[in-house]
């Protein structure tokens, strides 16, 4: 089996945020990034599982960006994977991101291509339905659980209030959340080797970008907590239900 | 031209958060000076002509046997032909589990730009941009959709319901289906009575409980408040509550009306998940803890005496007791 696994760059869950240029960019200065969590937990853990498993498998990663993704894709590939692929281009939109990706994936003739449910930063969890879309192949949203029994993937995923267990052949997209795997840190014996795993840089395609952010805004500050004394909860009831008609 | 607005269904009844779709579809179709017209793929117990009192005019019902299997390469093809049907120049999708699989597919198919997880309406007094949430939930963006037709998915619990006057035009549609790849061999209910990412009150617990044993005073306010039941990341890893109830940046983001967090401290991963919430009451006995910051009310002291207080003062107040 060959999986494709898409791997994003994302400022750290604790980075600040705060916007630059009139708020139209995010400020980079001083963030930490790291592999979006749902990639690297979820989608990646799974797939090295399944390596693991069935040591025939190939797990190939791909990102989209520049020269400064590589040390996350670098550490992508510390937790395995047996080669990666940056497309060489700067991310700006989810389609645009999903068109370029799109093209490793038909070349690649993959059985599996995974992504996180969303990335932390721009929170769209797109990229996956678009590239099911764009390889007009099967997709399933919000993964919790992936098996392979030989030609056939059964799948579970979060529905309102439920899950459901679904069958689909191979191929298929899929995009990954929590229950999928467990989050490992990589071992030194993977670090090392990853030095040496083939890191490809490919040229972007022209492709379109359809839409684009203009503007970024902080949301605005809480009023501050009113606190209400342990011996009166009588009275928090009354300011939920009276002040802020929650109940 | 239209807002086409997709009404998604389970156990034979319309997802509350279509309502809401169906209702910012509808003020977009205003705001635009187009009509809002819905699609529906299967049957529902519900009466279809009623989605007229959320201001929609005409609802698209296709009946196909192969539609009961929900399978988004499928679904899309038949979106898109009704879409073509209608004239459709806006979309909506609810952003939740069949939205976020349906929203991409359809914009990829109609060669529209995507919006995902808008929480306004769009403004388009020239061009139009609309707002999303960004960084799970510390910023907003305003994203600009350049192409002639566009797909929104609206983030569940981010806009209100809207009831009026008025009756749909139920039009049945004859669409070309394909047979699905995907076949669904289970279905189970998970959670309680309420669904987590659908609730308007939420009641969550972390450590701050000591034990899974200890769960049934935070159940019995979720039950008496209406709620759906949540959990902080360390409860859910320590296997004390169920993974689907781990709420925060990487388990599931919620928006509810009302949040209340007992015995969780506050961590930035989980108020990633939760900060989206209208009102949010924090239980804890460290005054330092920094939910307090992003709380709008706060108790501080023991969860084991204040929990079954406020629960008997909610019966109070329902007239329950």
């Amino acid at each position: 089996m060959k999986i494709l696994v898409c791997i994003s760059k994302t400022p750290d869950t604790t980075a600040k945020i705060a916007f630059t240029d009139n708020n139209t960019k995010f400020a980079e200065a001083g963030v930490q990034w790291i592999i979006n969590p749902y990639d690297e937990w979820y989608s990646l853990v799974r797939a090295i599982e399944l390596k693991e498993k069935d040591p025939s498998t190939i797990i190939n990663l791909v990102t989209v960006g520049g020269a400064d993704a590589e040390p996350i894709i670098r550490k992508a590939l510390a937790l395995g994977g047996d080669e990666a692929i940056r497309i060489n281009a700067e991310p700006l939109e989810s389609y645009q991101v999903a068109s370029l990706i799109a093209e490793i994936a038909r070349n690649g003739n993959y059985d599996l291509v995974l992504t996180g449910k969303e990335t932390i930063d721009y929170n769209g969890g797109a990229v996956g339905g678009l590239l099911a879309e764009v390889l007009d192949l099967p997709y399933i949203a919000n993964a919790t659980n992936l098996q392979v029994n030989g030609s056939t993937a059964t799948v579970k995923r979060e529905i309102e209030g439920g899950e459901e267990t679904i069958e689909c052949p191979f191929p298929l997209v899929l995009s990954c959340q929590k229950g999928m795997a467990e989050a490992r840190i990589p071992n030194m014996r993977g670090i090392m080797a990853a030095r040496t795993k083939p890191l490809k840089v490919v040229d972007p395609s022209p492709v379109q970008t359809l839409t684009k952010f203009s503007e970024f805004q902080l949301p605005p500050a809480k009023q501050g907590v009113k606190l209400v004394s342990p011996d009166n909860v009588d009275e928090l009831v009354r300011l939920l239900h009276e002040e802020a008609r929650a109940i | 031209m239209s807002v086409l607005i997709f009404v998604d269904h389970i156990d034979g009844h319309i997802k509350k958060a279509s309502h809401e779709a169906l209702s910012y579809g509808a003020k977009i179709a205003e705001q635009t000076g187009t009509t809002a017209e819905a699609v529906i793929l299967g049957t529902v117990n519900d009466d279809l002509e009623k989605l007229g009192e959320h201001g929609v005019k005409k609802v698209y019902q296709v009946q196909n046997e192969q539609l009961q299997q929900f399978d988004s390469q499928v679904y899309t093809k038949v979106i898109a032909q009704v879409a073509q049907q209608s004239g459709a120049k806006v979309i909506i999708f609810s952003n939740n589990s069949s939205g976020k699989a349906l929203a991409p597919r359809v914009a990829v198919r109609l060669k529209a730009g995507l919006a995902a997880g808008v929480n306004a309406l769009p403004d388009t007094s020239n061009g139009f941009t609309v707002r999303k949430t960004v960084f799970s939930g510390k910023a907003f963006a305003q994203v600009a959709i350049d192409t002639e037709i566009k797909v929104l998915s609206l983030n569940v619990n981010a806009f209100t319901i809207i009831t009026g006057e008025g009756k749909a035009e139920v039009i049945p549609f004859d669409a070309i289906v394909e047979s699905p790849k995907l076949k669904t061999i289970d279905s189970t209910k998970t959670s309680g009575k309420v669904s987590l990412t659908e609730a308007d009150v939420v009641v969550s617990a972390g450590r701050g409980l000591k034990g899974p044993e200890n769960w049934g005073m935070v159940e019995e306010l979720a039950d008496t408040l209406g709620a759906a039941l949540a959990c902080s990341r360390p409860v859910a890893d320590a296997h004390w509550r169920p993974h689907n109830e781990h709420v925060g940046q990487t388990g599931i983001a919620i928006a509810p009306n009302l949040y209340v967090a007992v015995g969780i401290s506050g961590a930035i991963q989980h108020l990633a998940g939760v900060n989206r919430s209208k009102v949010i009451v924090v239980i804890n006995k460290d005054p330092e803890a920094p939910f307090f910051k992003a709380a709008d009310y706060g108790v501080v002291g023991d969860a084991f005496e204040i929990v079954p207080k406020l629960t008997s003062a909610i019966k109070k107040l329902k007239g329950q007791s």
